[in-house]
């Protein structure tokens, strides 16, 4: 498996060098360097030279680089580096140089502990918080306590410990859609979908059992299982108005009981303490898409470009969002621009070849307008403009775009208890692009 | 914040006597000083400075009650114990003891870190320790003491074997824990792999259902472990494939994007047994979690991106209802692109064609060349596999021709080529094409040209003023340029006899003035076929083409199935079977001894073409010699020459690369399926593409002439030169993908 891993900086040099088998050799970090990191021309995340394989991830301003030498599992390659970053993220608030700089000898202390000859171990954030910290554990503390963190490191419910206790037993619900589009020119809809997280923190004592209830389609539809497919696409529409949503696929955390939501679909888990991630989805029916957008582009001869922008919000009245933000692309050549808003600011930003239009609050059923002109400097070769997308970022609360519900949250635990708990729906802007 | 600008100040210069300065450090009376310097150490370690000369006093911090202090000194041990072999024995007592110590994450440490200290006298100690170790109450300490034994094994199999380690690690996996069951499956992988002789790891019943049942608790890392034994697992028995597919269907919901592949793989090998109702609920149970993939990490993206084309080519409906979910987004890593644009096109079909059409044409715009002359390519692609979109697609194709947009324009010329192939009917397009022959520079557009004028002489009136434009250059064309030229200007007697001295002249230049031998070989057939009998000539020269019936480049056979066992590894996303790529035994014993003769080869190494041949005398194979090989001059990849390169020539062996085969074209030259079917097979014995060719041979040119020969030999005297001109066309783009990627 993994020889080795290596951190390096934008300037390529070599910050964390662990390597795990012994044929991982310090000059690899000098091959790496000058191929791919002082090679602009490297445009694969993975390379290998001779027997020697180099898969890399940036994150902030390092690189994040895996080095195997056989043929090894590609996607739990990238998966592990990726996972590395978010316990960096987790320890250090923020896993750039700095913070590598800083807290290299615990980077090296969490490597020895999540890899082993080159093995991925435990990552859990939570239990590793437990054993590895930037005080530092003392040897006479830890004793008594580390049979118990060693058995929770490797026990069936690695992610939680036996003896969590709260006065007040909460749990709160965090819904959050990734809302993504992309509208051809001529207005119809190419692609829209829904990824969606449910992000849960639970501050409950013992080891409560939860059971978790959406009106997903399926659950609701007693015959839903059986149904042939056929069938199926006929009711669609009756469905979305009963008020179910179609999930075309969800991924759960580790603490989910996959067995049962295969048989039949209750999500059922012993909840880590704190917070986690619950569980992702994606849906691709019935789609409400919160802004609708109209761009008008017209390239008036070779020094001037027009646009007229309209962006109305679907969403309800009392609704607003918030952070809405329309970057409106300009061509590499232009010069200066007149912005006209109804609402909001309008900037152009040369560096990014954009208008960029903020709204800082958005209520629903209202319609803000823009207008510009760019005004474009001459050029000896008129290379043609590749017409990036129109995009839009925005964050709307207590709205899902696919519909979806929380029904219930049931919390059983031994000591019978009752818990309060919270549910907050957000949608933002995942990739919104309109073409024009 | 004090603390923080000391480290700071170790990225420094070092200054003069800084060894000295660590040295008293390490040997203060005060711990923190100890425990300062000894990070200092770590960090100057870590930016490759040796410091190994500091190992005694470094050491003489290991007996300490700080965990953290003991980690860093397990860690500097680790690094620098084989420059001090003797020095190690000091450390064995300290070892021995914390193996023994009451806190398990003290065991643990201590049992990890003596498997990594690869000294002699080292292993000897081990014995003890580790045979405690495994039957440690601690499940924590049993999981790092499993992997422990294969870090023995791999320094040291006889004494593994003879302690009988390898028994205790298969009846751990009958442990009530299931991360020891992960682990002890993951070190007994590791040992069958390295040394098959030993018969580590046999799957029986009653491992299976240890696995299955171990399956739903261990961790992300250990389900994957546990999924890539049962997808290695072969089994006959219907009952055994039925039930593992049901117990790793559920997986397909994990989180982790690569468990979720590797799930895929399970169910992937074992349902072919199973009834093709059964299949088909699985297939799409399939669906959903693969799309999902696609909203992952970039790289994992590419990494199931390449994994999703080639279930596709094994069953290509899976995915058909999911053309949209592959359209680009504009922000997408230009490798995520290309990978997709390969996908669309091989799930189209007649119900999504326009929808991709579309999308295709608005690729075409773009700005990123690579990225365009694929999309133009999918274009053409389409019209061969759809025939219901060949009008749209030729709209399109001449809407882009228009644009004037150079690449553009070359691309789609090649494109057209075949769909006039294909399909008659299209001549009319062509004085169109005919307009932009200035603008041709590449020999792909040109000799595609060339060849359109050859086959439709009779329809175009100036053909003959066409070619003699092209003529007068001749010499100075890329070869496959002229061989198009000669088999043009041959077709173009043959329709119009009127042209006789134009055919004349072709063929006294190339006999005379080219020192090329397949050129000049195919003129002299070619003179000789029109002296002795013009009539044979004419069937010969002008026969019927083997129809196209696609220019999607599929593997073959033997190569896909070998693949789709090896789904998500590198060698999924190589699209080329791991021979190609990995060293061999990298960690059985003789491997080593071998590594160590290959060490010494390296360092006598002048160039990397007399690497090749040192190596070739060992055991290594030849495909892993051609890898190692430079490429020719002017590959960007290997700008790092042995004479400046600052790392020594022994690193020689690591500067030939394995191109990541982003744009597909990589895969196969053989665009049509038919004739160029032996050429596959053929490279597909080599087990990897034309590059390695590229590099054996050390030159572009002569790299086309054996693939044009082989193109010569096999069609010449039965068809005409389309085919033999793919065979030419497509690795000269290979060759030119494959270094435009870095």
């Amino acid at each position: 498996m993994l020889s080795g891993i290596l951190l390096f900086n934008q300037k390529g040099e070599n910050l964390i060098f662990r390597q795990f088998r012994n044929d991982c050799r310090p000059r690899l970090s000098d091959v790496f360097r000058i191929q791919v990191i002082s090679n602009a021309q490297v445009r694969s995340p993975i390379l290998t030279l001779g027997s020697t394989t180099f898969s890399h991830v940036k994150h902030e301003n390092i690189y994040l680089v895996a080095i195997t030498k056989s043929n090894a599992n590609a996607a739990l390659v990238f998966e592990f580096l990726y996972r590395l970053i978010a316990l960096g993220r987790s320890y250090f608030g923020k896993f750039d140089e700095e913070a590598v700089k800083n807290n290299f000898v615990l980077i090296y202390e969490l490597l020895d502990e999540i890899l082993d000859f080159g093995y991925p171990q435990n990552t859990e954030t939570d239990t590793l918080k437990m054993y590895i910290t930037t005080e530092g554990v003392k040897s006479e503390r830890a004793m008594e306590d580390s049979s118990r963190i060693t058995m929770q490191a490797t026990g069936a419910l690695s992610w939680r410990r036996a003896d969590v206790k709260y006065r007040k037993n909460e749990a709160f619900v965090d819904v959050i859609e990734d809302v993504n589009l992309l509208m051809s020119a001529a207005g119809t809809v190419l692609k829209e979908d829904v990824t969606g997280q449910i992000i849960m923190r639970a501050y409950l004592s013992g080891v409560p059992e939860c059971k978790f209830g959406l009106n997903d389609r399926l659950l609701l539809d007693d015959t839903g299982l059986s149904r042939p497919n056929g069938n199926k696409n006929g009711s669609k529409a009756t469905r979305a108005a009963a008020g179910s949503v179609t999930l075309e696929d969800c991924q759960f955390h580790q603490c989910v009981k996959l067995g049962r939501f295969d048989t039949d679909r209750t999500i059922s888990f012993i909840p880590p303490d704190g917070e986690f991630e619950l569980m992702r989805y994606r849906a691709t029916e019935n789609i409400n898409l919160p802004f609708k957008v109209h761009v008008i582009v017209n390239e008036v001869g070779k020094t001037k470009v027009e646009y007229q922008i309209a962006v109305r919000a679907n969403y309800g009245s009392k609704l607003f969002a918030t952070n809405v933000v329309v970057k409106v692309p300009t061509p590499l050549n232009t010069a200066t621009t007149q912005v006209r808003t109804s609402q909001g600011k309008a900037k152009y930003e040369p560096s990014e070849n954009n208008i960029v239009w903020r709204i800082p609050r958005f209520t629903g059923q209202s319609e803000y307008v823009l207008s510009a002109d760019a005004h474009l400097t001459a050029m000896t070769n008129q290379k043609a403009w590749s017409r990036p997308p129109v995009s839009l970022n925005f964050s709307l609360l207590m709205f899902t775009s696919s519909g979806l519900l929380v029904r219930y949250l049931k919390v059983f635990e031994k000591s019978n208890y009752s818990s309060v708990k919270w549910v907050r729906y957000m949608t933002r802007a995942g990739s919104y692009e309109i073409r024009f | 914040m004090m603390a923080v600008n000391r480290i700071r100040n170790v990225f420094q210069v070092p200054r003069k006597g800084e060894t000295f300065e660590l040295r008293s450090g390490l040997v203060s009376q005060y711990a923190h000083e100890r425990k300062d310097a000894i990070q200092r150490t770590i960090m100057a370690m870590t930016l490759g400075k040796d410091v190994s000369a500091l190992f005694p006093d470094v050491l003489k911090n290991i007996a300490t009650p700080d965990l953290d202090q003991k980690k860093l000194v397990y860690l500097y041990l680790m690094n620098y114990a084989k420059s001090h072999p003797d020095l190690c024995i000091l450390a064995v007592n300290t070892f021995v003891q914390d193996s023994e110590d009451p806190n398990p994450l003290v065991r643990a440490l201590a049992i990890r870190t003596m498997g990594c200290i690869r000294v002699d006298k080292m292993v000897d100690y081990m014995e003890e320790p580790l045979r405690k170790t495994l039957k440690d109450e601690s499940p924590y300490v049993r999981k790092t003491a499993a992997i422990c034994v294969a870090k023995l094994f791999d320094l040291n199999p006889q004494l593994c074997l003879e302690n009988g380690f390898l028994e205790q690690l298969q009846e751990m996996i009958a442990d009530s824990n299931p991360m020891v069951v992960a682990n002890s499956v993951t070190a007994l992988a590791e040992i069958m792999h390295s040394a098959p002789e030993t018969g580590a790891l046999a799957i029986t019943p009653a491992v299976l259902k240890k696995l299955l049942l171990a399956l739903n608790e261990c961790t992300e890392w250990g389900r994957i472990t546990i999924l890539t034994q049962l997808a290695e697992y072969r089994t006959s028995d219907l009952k055994e494939m039925e039930h593992i597919c049901e117990r790793v269907v559920p997986q397909f919901q994990h989180v982790n994007p690569s468990v979720v592949i590797s799930a895929i793989k399970v169910v992937f090998a074992h349902m072919k047994g199973l009834n093709y109702e059964v299949v088909k609920t699985y297939m799409r149970k399939m669906a959903p979690p693969l799309v999902t993939l696609l909203s992952s990490a970039p790289e994992v993206q590419y990494v199931a991106l390449r994994n999703i084309n080639l279930l596709l080519q094994k069953q290509p409906d899976i995915l058909s209802k999911e053309m949209r979910v592959f359209f680009c987004k504009f922000n997408d890593p230009p490798y995520v692109k290309l990978e997709k644009l390969e996908i669309m096109i091989r799930i189209a079909n007649d119900s999504n064609v326009d929808q991709l059409l579309m999308e295709l044409k608005e690729y075409a715009l773009e700005v990123d060349m690579d990225f365009v002359r694929r999309a133009v390519k999918a274009i053409g692609q389409c019209a061969i596999k759809i025939e219901s979109a060949k009008d749209k697609c030729v709209n399109v194709l001449m809407d882009l021709i228009n644009t004037k947009v150079n690449y553009v324009v070359q691309e789609a010329i090649v494109v057209i080529k075949d769909i006039l192939r294909k399909y008659p009917g299209y001549e009319g397009i062509i004085p169109q094409l005919c307009q932009s022959l200035d603008e041709l520079d590449e020999p792909g557009a040109r000799g595609s040209l060339i060849w359109i004028v050859g086959e439709y002489a009779e329809k175009i009136n100036n053909a003959d003023e066409i070619l003699s434009t092209f003529i007068d250059s001749l010499e100075e064309e890329e070869t496959q340029v002229q061989l198009q030229l000669l088999t043009a200007g041959v077709k173009l007697f043959l329709k119009k006899p009127q042209t006789q001295a134009l055919v004349q002249k072709v063929l006294q230049t190339v006999t005379t003035k080219s020192d090329n031998p397949d050129l000049r070989d195919r003129a002299f057939i070619y003179w000789r076929l029109l002296s002795n009998d013009p009539a044979l000539a004419k069937t010969i020269i002008l026969a019927d083409k083997p129809p196209i019936t696609s220019t999607i480049k599929s593997l073959p056979p033997g190569l896909l199935e070998q693949l789709l066992s090896e789904i998500s590894t590198l060698a999924s996303v190589y699209h080329k079977p791991p021979e190609t790529f990995v060293g061999h035994g990298r960690t059985g014993a003789d491997a080593l001894q071998k590594k160590a003769l290959e060490e010494a080869q390296q360092n006598a190494r002048e160039n990397p073409i007399q690497a090749a041949a040192a190596v070739s005398g060992g055991k290594v194979t030849n495909v892993e010699n051609l890898l190692d090989i430079d490429f020719d001059g002017g590959a960007p990849a290997s700008a790092s020459t042995p004479s400046n390169d600052p790392f020594g020539a022994a690193d020689s062996a690591e500067t030939s690369r394995v191109a990541s085969p982003i744009s597909g074209l990589s895969a196969n030259p053989g665009g049509i399926q038919q004739p160029a079917n032996n050429l596959d097979d053929l490279l597909g014995v080599f087990g990897s593409d034309g590059s390695v060719q590229q590099n054996n041979t050390g030159s572009g040119g002569s790299d086309l002439d054996i693939l044009g020969g082989f193109g010569g030999m096999n069609l010449g005297g039965t068809t005409s030169p389309p085919p033999s001109q793919q065979g030419q066309q497509k690795p000269q783009m290979k060759n030119e993908d494959i270094l435009g990627l870095f």
